[in-house]
């Protein structure tokens, strides 16, 4: 009858609307779980890196304790402290002439650039780079003594204006991304006279395209001087490429005149000037500026002098000046800053600006699908136009579950890393806790403990199911917090507080003993090792009895020799995910 | 599960999202926080919970001092809870009564876009690319349920 055929009718479409607000319901459910823990894997990328800039700032007061203690240390290690506060090989730093001796021979297929450099040869390193061409040590040698060579005329802030028919734009961190500055060339054109950039540091270290970043800025710069304008960031610092990852990068494709880049290289960073002005009315300066900071000053001050964030200045004559640490230049590590103001006659603080925003444009940088990258574009009277961007490596993105996934499989994994270089000090956390010895802690007492000795402020409890078991009354199996992963024991019977320390130390390490081995040849003298060692031990407060470093120096000379090969050293203290080893054997699910 | 360890829980959701460290977050993050701790509110519902945790005068960022109580009361009542699989499953044969084991893409697109709380684009495109076989252009929903239980636990 009529009637039952309406009613039959509305069931079914009744039916639909509530399954479809079922599925809709969940889909959104689960959507929105997944972008939170893509932030998530955010947090834990983002405190890991404060963590490890702590560690930057621990270094840094570690060479200043030096410094200060120099007289006293100089009697008892006169040669180390030579080392660290004399002046490296200059030999090669201002001979120019060594350039020529370096052949390019005919079966080089890369680049060549011809001096003096124009527009072509930007056109000629951007596709030769494209098609992951390396350029010949002998042009990178060339362009860096040219431009130091300008760079040296510059004073310590460039003056631009803007007008109707020129825009400047703004990049701030590229990290060794090439893809990113290829894609803002593409979507904005390249450096030109009337397209200008500012590139506001941290061209290098992370990404694995930091010397072409270099080569194609540097290159730009020597055609376009007035219109493309670098400014020094804390990456453009030899000690800091020594953490991050150029230096290693420079001696892999450079296996033969690396050494001699890297000692250019050291120089041409100190000439990069400190920031670019526009129109008098804004400054551009990566890593911004204090409460504290006297622009007048840092108008006049020798930045050539600054060798890096890490160190003070180097001491003239061996005389520590005093004076010195009080113009010590800003090494705190804040975010990149663009800031605009009416006037910069007079010494403003840091609140009398105007309006500070903040650039950065290594997009993907903790990892693939992590972030976006963006550069400004100012014209003459207008507001600050922005654009964003992102590099993909295939033409359409992979569903958004895989991309999280893989970003949170990389911060777990990092994360593990963390955890597991603490391991004696975390178990000795839990079994304070668990009084009954049961093997199990409530979420919360894991929670704490984690904290405590990792000191990473991260949402413990969301992140408890990716790291640890958790029994059915929610209790947590705290030496799951272990699991899959340890620390390759390099000698048998070493204790594992001395492997955790050494572990976790070890960029630090690394960059004290590149330091300490001036001449780069990878070894430093077993008595350099245990003094250095003692040194770094009472800065640190590290409880490892030099008996027991002593013992580890002997057996890691294999050469017998009396010297250490410090790079074999620390790399023996790396860690080993089990799950990676498995996945080699070829169940090919990643 | 003390009434602390649910305050803590939701301290540590609520500060991963807030991006300037003043116990505030975006409005319209909270569906996401609220989501993120187990909850499976439907956008009215959604609404509804966003209504309490406002200001008077609503200012686009919501307090954490107005979120907790409320957030305390959804998990101690167990609110919102996740739909069961098979609930979920039964919903997908309602859309298919031919009983096929899919869906094709524009069965799917006008279900999700023209019934219920309608998808935005996004949204439908977010979920088409996971959901889709390419090559039969349909959605095989019993072994895409699967997928996305195993990848939630």
């Amino acid at each position: 009858m009529g009637c039952g055929t309406s009613s039959v009718k509305d069931t079914r479409s009744e039916q639909v609307l509530k399954a479809a607000l079922v599925i809709q319901n969940w889909y959104r459910g689960y959507s929105t779980r997944l972008k939170a823990r893509q932030r998530y894997a955010l947090t834990i990328f983002q405190s890991i890196e404060y963590a490890d800039e702590q560690g930057q700032l621990q270094l840094s007061n570690f060479f200043s304790f030096m410094l200060e203690n120099y007289a006293h240390i100089h009697e008892k290690d006169p040669e180390i402290v030579a080392r660290l506060f004399g002046s490296t090989i200059q030999d090669y730093k201002d001979r120019q002439d060594y350039v020529a001796f370096v052949d390019v021979p005919n079966s080089y297929n890369g680049p060549r650039l011809q001096f003096p450099l124009t527009f072509t040869d930007i056109d000629l390193l951007v596709d030769a780079f494209k098609q992951q061409q390396i350029l010949h040590a002998r042009y990178v040698l060339e362009v860096l003594f040219e431009t130091k060579k300008v760079l040296k005329q510059m004073p310590n802030f460039t003056h631009v204006k803007t007008s109707p028919s020129k825009e400047i734009t703004i990049c701030g961190d590229l990290h060794g991304k090439l893809d990113d500055l290829l894609l803002i060339f593409y979507k904005n054109g390249l450096p030109s006279g009337s397209n200008s950039y500012i590139f506001n540091g941290d061209f290098v270290d992370r990404g694995r395209n930091s010397i072409e970043i270099l080569m194609i800025l540097f290159v730009s710069f020597l055609v376009y001087p007035n219109d493309l304008h670098l400014n020094r960031g804390n990456h453009e610092d030899f000690m800091m490429n020594l953490r991050y990852g150029f230096t290693k990068e420079i001696l892999c494709k450079y296996k033969i005149h690396g050494k001699q880049i890297l000692q250019i290289l050291e120089d041409v960073y100190t000439w990069l000037p400190i920031g670019t002005i526009i129109d008098n009315e804004i400054l551009v300066i990566h890593g911004g500026i204090s409460e504290s900071t006297d622009l007048n000053l840092l108008h006049h001050v020798e930045r050539h002098k600054m060798k890096s964030v890490l160190m003070p200045p180097t001491p003239l004559d061996g005389d520590p000046d005093t004076n010195l640490k009080k113009k010590k230049f800003n090494a705190t590590v804040l975010p990149r800053e663009v800031k605009t103001s009416t006037s910069l006659s007079e010494q403003l603080t840091k609140h009398e600006w105007e309006q500070v925003i903040t650039i950065f444009s290594a997009s993907n940088y903790y990892e693939e699908g992590s972030n976006r990258g963006a550069y400004i574009k100012l014209s003459f009277g207008m507001a600050p136009r922005f654009f964003q961007y992102q590099v993909t490596r295939t033409t359409c993105l992979r569903p958004l579950y895989q991309r999280v996934n893989a970003i949170e499989s990389s911060a777990i994994r990092i994360l593990r890393e963390r955890i597991i270089a603490q391991k004696t000090d975390l178990i000795h956390a839990f079994q304070l806790q668990d009084r009954s010895k049961s093997g199990k802690l409530s979420m919360s007492q894991w929670a704490f403990s984690m904290e405590n000795i990792l000191g990473l402020n991260l949402p413990w409890r969301s992140l408890s199911s990716r790291l640890v078991t958790t029994d059915t009354n929610g209790d947590i199996d705290y030496m799951s917090s272990f699991q899959d992963i340890h620390i390759q024991k390099p000698v048998k019977e070493a204790q594992s507080t001395l492997i955790e320390t050494l572990y976790r130390y070890r960029s630090d390490l690394q960059i004290i003993f590149n330091v300490i081995d001036s001449d780069h040849s990878g070894l430093i003298s077993v008595e350099e090792f245990r003094s250095m060692w003692k040194l770094f031990n009472s800065h640190y407060n590290i409880h490892i009895d030099d008996f027991q470093i002593d013992e580890l120096a002997e057996r890691m000379d294999l050469n017998k020799d009396g010297s250490i090969d410090f790079n074999e050293f620390l790399k023996a203290f790396h860690v080993v995910h089990k799950l990676d080893k498995l996945n080699k054997s070829g169940s090919g699910l990643l | 599960i003390t009434v602390a360890e649910f305050h803590k829980k939701i301290k540590d959701a609520f500060e991963v999202f807030d991006h300037e460290a003043n116990n505030t977050v975006d409005v319209r993050e909270i569906g996401t926080i609220i989501r993120s701790l187990g909850c499976c509110p439907s956008e009215g519902e959604l609404h509804d919970l966003i209504a309490e945790v406002e200001e008077e005068e609503p200012t686009g960022y919501i307090r954490f001092e107005k979120f907790l109580p409320v957030m305390t009361e959804v998990l101690l009542e167990r609110r919102y809870r996740p739909i069961p699989e098979d609930i979920l499953l039964r919903a997908f044969e309602v859309l298919d009564p031919s009983k096929r084991g899919f869906l094709l893409k524009e069965e799917l697109i006008k279900y999700m876009t023209e019934e219920g709380e309608p998808f935005s684009q996004e949204e439908m495109e977010e979920m088409l690319s996971a959901a889709i076989d390419p090559e039969s252009n349909s959605v095989h929903y019993k072994d895409y349920i699967a997928m996305m239980v195993i990848d939630e636990s």
